[in-house]
């Protein structure tokens, strides 16, 4: 049997033919990076190659490391095998990674959703012969609505709290999430105060697309002035004495886990906003038919369910373990490594 | 529906007790009365018998959404609610149905019954033609019980608030069999009417768990403690020569007990008594799960009254010559039982008297709960000699100081994905001890509980990355892991592979201290069966 043109190993996913990782979880020579969240641009590679809008991003992270950026489509060839990045629509500046060698064609999503979500350059469909697909969540009890509706929503919400007298405290990852949440918000109604971790990634993204004015709660910041308003802070703030300062408050969390009722109640949060970055069921059937692959390979997510699902509707589908985390409305590592 | 749809809907948007009490308040002073009564019914687990099984159901839902059953089955164990994965697998719609709350349960009682042809084309005309909230509310109440985050007191000081009756009174009211569907909101409610009276029993008064030592409680002269059996608590009604009994969650299970219409004739009309219904085989206080062959049963047969007949362990008196004698010290109230006890006891009577027991000082009392197991109780109640009896669980006067559960170290041997918040994770655990040669683990127990969240994500993790083999959605994984598993009893059991069944077993600690040679054995665990 040949060589697979991207093999999973104990570092990551490993091209043999270049040798170069993608998103590997263990520090390598040469990685090529989808997008800025700490489960796939991980700390220790000594070569980062990664889309320009996401260089400032990583750096922001990672610190001073040796890192190229790369254009939409631009092809770059390591040992004859050629690479491109394409828009995936996750994130600022998250890609699906294109591999072409001999002939054959592989992708790897990384993160996607198909939405444009007015930040992140929509997602695009790239033909391939294998698709290395996330699916967070791959089950059918997923179904987005649209964005505009979720943030009339959003709005609604923090103007009934201010007219009961209540600050809104929104809870949304520091990148990605939470820029996406405040691009949406009605200022209108008040000002946005925002969690310090959330405003430093706030700051870097703001050079790379208009985001409406923020102000940083610090220790100086007036418990009067908060009051109304709404705060935007990662969800692993949520029960520590950071929040006391927005009493009272009401709390709201916004991701795809919110679709499920016992999610927002179990963990004491008052309201849930159904918004993901990842694509729902359909999403990812949609996505994966117009990519035109026979091969599937699922990496994180509900895998099991999704590939035999696939399987079932005629692909060679399999799963690949993999130490990308899912989206997830607990707290989660990602936070921590970045506030 | 709409109205009704919208206040659980904003029962779901707060996590905020005094914003569901008033979401509540706001419905009962706005609804009609008949909505209003099926709402009580329903947030009171009293609902209309199910129409269509659940399997119909599954298989109608996946049909309807266009996906293979398993996939349907795969979604439901994630959601952890049927009306939830069925709202939520079916295609959405926006819109909305003008019939009342009332007019959809009379439909749902209707279609029990109807042919299997119409009620699933009741149920396609429905889930097609209501939004997400309407659409899980109307299966919900299809598929049964509604436990949406408000309890029955909740939803009685909701009540209070809306009708300025006192809360007590409503509790009261709202005890025992009425039917939502023919009663109306003024007699359930409103009125004043004696004869409902007769077959009422008092709400519960229950103890709360001892939170420090109990020499906190203060003199123990002013303490007496009895001990907590495992069994039913129940309250005894005779009046007018009829007897009633029923259990504490409200439900009137007379007929399940057909010993103790001995009473009727022996206890004098006017009677109330709180105790807990015991299984006595061969005239010794038996298992729990001896009685659990009673209450499953809808047939009482004669064999099984011999095999496992009940006793009644008295241990306080509410109503005594029809006067309620709540408000009165409990040491008055026990001196009226035991000299009622005294009056009846034969062995022909199904009456015992559950003892009280006073203490020189709470070293004695420490003593007396290490007998627990001994005496097959489940731990001490301590009661204040001068407390009334009150309602609901209230702090101060009772308090529960339970024996220390059995505890035994096993290795994590299979997991499987959690439900709901915990639907990416996986949280439940399958625990397998030694065998004699410690070369095979058997599986004794599973648990979902009692580790942090944090401990969970570990856990999870490690498994993800440990997997052996996939069984659908379980997991075995490499033993490796020691747990310390907690569980309030145990008994020998055929059922079960180890040979023995444990009741409540839960997690305790995760033992990183130890390595998977020193868990215990399966007999080290049968060694702990009491003899």
């Amino acid at each position: 049997m040949k060589t697979p043109l991207l093999a999973f190993n104990q570092k990551g996913i490993y091209c043999e033919a270049a040798d170069v990782y993608l998103d590997p979880w263990k520090p390598v020579k040469k990685a090529i990076i989808s997008h800025g969240h700490a489960d796939h641009s991980r700390w220790g590679h000594q070569q980062y190659i990664t889309h320009h809008t996401n260089v400032p991003i990583i750096k922001h992270r990672l610190g001073d490391i040796s890192v190229t950026g790369k254009g939409w489509n631009e092809i770059f060839t390591i040992n004859g095998v050629k690479f491109s990045l394409h828009p995936a629509g996750h994130i600022i500046g998250s890609a699906q990674i294109r591999v072409e060698h001999k002939g054959e064609v592989w992708v790897f999503t990384g993160d996607y959703k198909t939405e444009d979500d007015g930040i992140a350059v929509p997602y695009e469909v790239v033909k391939c012969h294998t698709f290395i697909t996330e699916c967070t969540f791959g089950l059918p009890a997923f179904k987005w609505i649209p964005q505009q509706q979720v943030f009339n929503d959003i709005n609604t919400w923090w103007q009934q709290n201010q007219d009961d007298g209540r600050t809104s405290v929104l809870f949304g990852y520091s990148l990605g999430k939470a820029q996406r949440l405040l691009k949406h918000l009605d200022t209108s109604i008040g000002k946005i105060y925002t969690h310090g971790a959330v405003e430093n990634m706030t700051e870097v993204v703001r050079e790379l697309v208009d985001l409406p004015p923020t102000e940083k709660i610090t220790r100086d910041t007036k418990k009067e002035d908060i009051k109304g308003n709404i705060v935007i802070a990662p969800p692993s703030t949520h029960g520590t004495p950071w929040i006391k300062k927005m009493v009272p408050y009401v709390t709201a969390s916004a991701s795809g886990w919110m679709t499920f009722r016992g999610a927002r109640r179990r963990r004491a949060i008052d309201k849930g906003f159904v918004l993901s970055d990842h694509c729902d069921w359909q999403g990812l059937l949609t996505s994966i038919k117009a990519t035109g692959a026979e091969k599937i390979i699922c990496t994180h997510g509900y895998t099991d369910i999704f590939s035999r699902f696939l399987a079932e509707q005629g692909y060679d589908a399999r799963t690949e373990q993999t130490q990308y985390e899912e989206e997830n409305a607990e707290e989660s590592s990602k936070e921590k490594q970045e506030s | 529906m709409k109205q009704f749809a919208e206040l659980i809907r904003t029962l779901d948007s707060t996590n905020k007790t005094t914003l569901k009490v008033n979401a509540l308040a706001h419905y009962f002073k706005t609804a009609s009365d008949k909505d209003k009564v099926w709402t009580i019914a329903i947030l009171s687990h009293r609902r209309p018998p199910r129409p269509v099984n659940t399997t119909l159901m599954r298989q109608w839902a996946s049909a309807f959404a266009k996906i293979p059953l398993w996939l349907f089955e795969e979604s439901y164990h994630i959601v952890g609610d049927l009306a939830e994965t069925i709202a939520l697998v079916i295609p959405p719609s926006e819109e909305s149905s003008e019939k009342s709350l009332n007019q959809f349960l009379q439909e749902i009682i209707e279609l029990k019954a109807r042919s299997e042809e119409e009620k699933k084309e009741y149920l396609y005309e429905n889930w097609f033609s209501l939004n997400y909230y309407e659409r899980f509310v109307f299966t919900k109440l299809i598929t049964g019980s509604f436990r949406i985050g408000v309890s029955q007191k909740l939803m009685t000081r909701a009540l209070s608030k809306a009708t300025e009756i006192d809360e007590d009174i409503l509790a009261y009211k709202l005890m025992g069999n009425w039917d939502p569907a023919t009663i109306t909101f003024t007699d359930l409610i409103l009125k004043e009417n004696p004869e409902d009276y007769l077959s009422k029993p008092y709400p519960f008064y229950l103890a709360y768990a001892i939170e420090d030592e109990p020499q906190a409680l203060g003199d123990v002269k002013e303490w007496a403690a009895e001990h907590k059996w495992d069994g039913i608590r129940s309250q005894v009604i005779i009046r007018n020569g009829e007897l009633f009994v029923w259990s504490r969650g409200e439900e009137l299970v007379t007929e399940k007990y057909p010993e103790f219409e001995k009473f009727i004739g022996q206890i004098p009309d006017g009677t109330v008594i709180d105790g807990e219904i015991l299984p006595f085989p061969n005239n010794d206080i038996g298992t729990f799960k001896d009685l659990q062959t009673r209450i499953g049963r809808k047939n009482i047969t004669k064999k099984l009254l011999e095999k496992t007949p009940v006793i009644l362990k008295a241990y306080d008196l509410l109503e005594w010559d029809g006067e309620d004698i709540r408000k009165k010290a409990y040491q008055k109230r026990r001196e009226i039982l035991e000299k009622l006890f005294n009056d009846v006891a034969s062995d022909e009577i199904p009456l015992h008297l559950s003892s009280t027991i006073s203490f020189q000082n709470w070293d004695e009392v420490a003593k007396e709960r290490e007998r627990s197991r001994e005496v097959k109780s489940e731990g001490l109640i301590l009661k204040r000699w001068d407390s009334p009896y009150l309602v609901g669980r209230k702090k101060g006067d009772w308090w529960k100081w339970k024996v220390d559960p059995l505890t035994i170290d096993a290795v994590l041997t299979y997991a499987m994905r959690g439900h709901g918040r915990r639907s990416n994770l996986f949280t439940d655990y399958t625990f397998g001890l030694w065998d004699k040669e410690k070369e095979e683990l058997v599986t004794f127990a599973k648990a979902y509980s009692g580790l942090t969240d944090a401990e969970f994500r570990k856990v999870d993790a490690w498994i993800k990355k440990n997997t052996l083999e996939r069984f659908g959605p379980v997991r075995s994984v490499t033993p490796h892991h020691v747990f310390e598993i907690a569980f309030e009893g145990i008994a020998e059991s055929s059922r079960h592979k180890s040979g023995v069944a444990t009741r409540f077993p839960r997690i305790l600690r995760w033992r990183q201290d130890k390595k998977i040679e020193e868990a215990n054995t399966l007999e080290d665990l049968k060694n702990l069966i009491p003899k």
